[in-house]
């Protein structure tokens, strides 16, 4: 791989590039799908190419190609200074990286169990133990398990001098019960929504999960859903519980923070952010007990790793401090528009993705309530839990969201169970009413793994790691 | 440059005879793809990308497993056959799997042209400096993307199945911002020579203009004129929620139970039609079977779902020609969704519309409650309120929640002319819609 990068390397030198950068990439993933006891879906994918990103003409350019030969390596580098001359065409400034970042090193994510070395005789025991505890449940119509594993191995070199072998592991699986009455529908996951809760982990993040162990709470669960009551229309007092409150974080946090969303750059498609450079430094975002902050540096968390796809080291940012937006998340080029260096968030979905602000592990610091003591500390509210549905504005300021689960809470207690459970609000707004959260006893970082974001399309593994939290007069049973 | 059809049987042929499964499927999925990205009226991000995937789905008994790689040498190819069955052979029987489709005839369905797929780098860029000039000149920033690509699908299975087909793709948007308004056009074709860039700035740049100074409404139940493209946002959505034979059959759709029976508005009719030369065509599913005409919904009336060789053999049925790559236990999608276009124009509408709401497109749709069809999403990019038959001034963007099936119960005119709009996985081609109530559940800042 190394000659294949000096190949590209050199050859986007002799057309032009006054810099250039190539990732070489190869990914396996194995993925388990079971529904309703049967394996509906069992695939290995290996995927494998790389990517050149150059500067030529004061503008960039990108080529990438699964063909991984010196030949092609050469066609790819011209081709990418091919397109950033087109680029210069229509070019508002050069291109302006700041300080050199030189960096020669290797990274690995620690796990004690290469999931790839699991069986799938074990991997598939386990989520039909977990399905069969589902279906002990009456009622239960669909159950599905899932597990989802990754290997990637990456090489960043740059024509500063960089060279950077990294490899990555991550694990994930979750199950599902769906309940299907008349007209109604519901159901519950665990850990988490929408397939699975992962981790750059090994194994031993499956086997810590205990999906067996929670399959026939939440077919439970989701049966009694279907004859509870809706969840009322109204202003009301809500406690989030951590997994929902990660979503919270990412949708009105993690993505308006991203400085090239404020710079205009995402414009075309996901949108800007109300987090407009003035602000930074002065801007209430939320009550003073809201600290939020990025760091990739966490053992085991999705979002982590050695160094980004621009070969920044991975490090810790805060952008919410007591309440005070502070800081973005920054890539080389928007971090020296304003004197600064990159936070190091650059991340590209595979060789043939340019790297774009992403976030990593975005993190809401706990507090110091314990859940219990916060109940009963709430008068009249509803306790939400696991994200069902999720939608926010192109600015990042009105939002809305549905869970899985709630529970009235009446006179500090867990009253009846209510469905289809909504809540909607304008993000500094909703930040400010924040006045409780729980301790670091109840904080868990969870893997989200489908972030969506640039054009063409990429999706990154991210995480938030979060504490159940009370908010004050939010607006809820929006449906 | 694509492989072509006789490279891609030659590497089909080649794992068809590693593979000792008792049936064996090879998909095809390559070619070229390019964008050029632009913000603050200047190119920003401009990429290529050249990828060959080869799928290998194996069959022992009822047992199936799938193994993919875009290495094409000989060792890999044999490599990913093995995998395959290895996969199937190390799982438990699926007695709802029978067998892979047999080989049915293809009609064929034009998508390929030369223009598009040869495309540089710099017309696009030329084609994007246009729109930027316009948004200059009128003291706007411009930003959007243009997309061009040309691909190849091809499936064979040790059943004689033997489909190939290319196709080139070409999509132009532009979010023209002005201070505190913006304003969207796009245009997508399969000739790279249909695409307008002037048209789309002037459309675009137009409706930043006239979004300066928005003023906010109440939220509340209105009268709308919906865009196509946020029509074709809200079809693609009641796609993905019900018009699937697995949905069906899993329970989950609001078709389920209710086949043969009215359930929206009479002058509703929505069908899936992958031959449709006004679409994206594409001859054949992602199993090689070829594409049928679905009749989705019929004058208000739930017709049809779509199938794919596994959901179809479980009702005795032949697939409909809508499977999506293997594994998928998602289960069939309709990728080329037509609605029924009507009589009436914008401007007709636009002037029967006593107090109302005029929307360009929505923003980051998603569903909240499945069988009832709700959504919820933001207005985006060009609303404005309407009086007495006139657009008035512009408004701060809306979330709506509405039920699509409710919201489609009440539509009072529909525009006779249609457009072709891209949606998360293929194309619409829908016309406007004035819809007399449709629910908007908050307000935002801008």
């Amino acid at each position: 791989m190394k000659e294949l990068a000096e190949r590209a390397l050199n050859s986007a030198q002799l057309q032009g590039a006054t810099y250039a950068d190539v990732r070489i990439i190869r990914r396996n993933t194995q993925s388990i799908v079971l529904k309703n006891g049967h394996v509906e879906g069992l695939a290995q994918d290996e995927d494998q190419g790389l990517g050149v990103r150059v500067v030529v003409n004061g503008a960039w350019g990108f080529a990438s190609s699964s063909l991984l030969t010196h030949e092609e390596a050469t066609r790819v580098a011209g081709l990418a200074a091919e397109i950033a001359r087109a680029s210069s065409l229509v070019k508002a400034g050069d291109v302006d990286l700041g300080a050199p970042e030189v960096h020669v090193a290797r990274y690995e994510t620690q796990v004690q169990v290469d999931p790839f070395s699991v069986s799938l005789d074990e991997k598939i025991a386990l989520l039909l133990a977990a399905d069969a505890e589902m279906r002990r449940v009456k009622g239960i119509a669909i159950t599905e398990g899932s597990m989802e594993f990754l290997r990637e191995i990456k090489l960043f070199a740059s024509t500063e001098g960089s060279f950077i072998e990294q490899e990555f592991v991550e694990s994930g699986a979750g199950i599902e019960a769906t309940a299907v009455g008349e007209n109604e529908m519901q159901t519950r996951s665990f850990p988490n929504s929408f397939g699975r809760h992962p981790g750059k982990a090994g194994y031993e993040l499956v086997r810590d999960l205990q999906l067996v162990e929670n399959g026939a709470r939440i077919a439970t669960e989701a049966v009694a859903l279907l004859g509870a009551p809706q969840c009322p229309s109204g202003v009301t007092t809500v406690i989030l519980d951590g997994s929902q409150l990660a979503l919270q974080v990412h949708e009105s946090c993690g993505h308006p923070t991203e400085l090239d969303r404020v710079l205009g750059y995402e414009a075309s498609y996901a949108g800007t952010s109300f987090l407009t450079l003035e602000k930074r430094g002065s801007f209430r975002y939320g009550s003073p007990l809201v600290n939020i902050y990025a760091d990739a540096t966490i053992p085991g968390a999705l979002g982590s790793f050695g160094f980004d796809d621009e070969g920044v080291p991975a490090q810790r940012s805060p952008l919410i401090q007591n309440g005070i937006f502070v800081g973005y998340l920054t890539s080389r080029e928007t971090a020296a528009m304003h004197g600064e260096r990159s936070n190091g968030t650059m991340r590209a979905d595979g060789w043939n993705r340019i790297p774009i602000i992403r976030m990593t592990n975005i993190n809401l610091e706990p507090g110091d309530w314990e859940l219990d003591d916060l109940i009963a500390d709430t008068d009249d509210g509803i306790y939400m839990a696991v994200n069902k549905s999720w939608s926010i504005d192109d600015k990042r300021l009105n939002f809305q969201f549905g869970t899985q689960l709630a529970y009235e809470i009446k006179q500090g207690k867990l009253g009846r169970m209510l469905k289809n459970a909504t809540y909607t609000g304008i993000t500094p707004d909703f930040w400010d009413s924040c006045d409780a959260i729980c301790s670091a006893r109840h904080w868990r970082i969870w893997g989200l793994p489908n972030c969506g974001k640039g054009q063409p399309g990429q999706t990154a593994h991210v995480a938030h790691g979060a504490a159940p939290a009370r908010f004050r007069n939010v607006r809820v049973g929006v449906m | 440059m694509l492989l072509g059809p006789d490279k891609i049987k030659a590497l089909v042929e080649q794992v068809l005879a590693h593979s000792r499964a008792d049936q064996t499927e090879v998909l095809v999925l390559g070619g070229e793809t390019a964008l050029t990205r632009f913000a603050n009226s200047h190119i920003h991000q401009n990429v290529a990308e050249r990828n060959v995937q080869v799928r290998v789905r194996a069959v022992v008994g009822r047992r199936v497993g799938v193994a993919s790689v875009n290495d094409l040498g000989e060792a890999a190819l044999r490599q990913v056959a093995e995998q395959a069955l290895e996969i199937a052979r190390r799982q438990p029987e699926n007695p709802g799997f029978s067998s892979l489709p047999g080989p049915r005839a293809l009609l064929p369905a034009e998508a390929f042209v030369a223009a598009t797929a040869d495309c540089t780098p710099e017309q696009r860029a030329q084609a994007v400096a246009s729109i930027c000039k316009l948004s200059k000149d009128t003291g706007l920033v411009a930003s959007g993307a243009f997309t061009t690509s040309s691909t190849e699908v091809a499936v064979a299975n040790s059943l004689g199945v033997w489909a190939y087909a290319p196709s080139t793709y070409a999509d132009l948007s532009a979010v023209i911002m002005a201070e505190d308004g913006s304003g969207y056009s796009g245009m997508t074709a399969c000739d790279v020579r249909e695409i307008d860039a002037e048209s789309v700035a002037v459309k675009a740049v137009d409706k930043a203009l006239r979004s300066r100074g928005p003023s906010a409404i109440e939220p509340g139940a209105y009268t709308v004129i919906l865009e196509e493209d946020a029509v074709a946002e809200m079809l693609s959505y009641l796609s993905y929620l019900g018009f699937s034979a697995l949905a069906v059959q899993d329970g989950r759709s609001f078709m389920a139970g209710h086949l043969g029976e009215h359930i929206t508005g009479e002058n509703v009719s929505i069908w899936d039609d992958g031959l449709d030369p006004s679409g994206l065509p594409c001859p054949f599913d992602f199993e090689g079977m070829p594409k049928q005409r679905v009749d989705l919904i019929q004058r208000g009336v739930a017709q049809g779902v779509v199938y794919d060789s596994y959901t179809a053999l479980k009702e005795g049925k032949q697939s409909t020609g809508h499977a999506l790559p293997a594994p998928n236990p998602a289960g069939p999608l309709p990728g080329n969704l037509f609605m029924q276009a009507g009589h009436s124009s914008k401007a007709r509408m636009l002037a029967s519309v006593e107090r109302g709401v005029w929307v360009t497109r929505f923003h980051y749709v998603n569903p909240v409650h499945s069988l009832k069809t709700v959504l919820t999403g933001m207005t985006r990019d060009g609303t404005f309120w309407i009086e007495k038959g006139e657009i008035t001034r512009p408004i701060k963007n809306l979330r709506f929640t509405q039920s699509v099936l409710e919201a489609l119960s009440c539509v009072r005119a529909i525009s006779a002319e249609t457009r072709l709009r891209p949606v998360f996985y293929g194309g619409v081609r829908v016309p406007a819609l004035c819809i007399e109530r449709f629910t908007f559940s908050g307000v935002t800042q801008f």
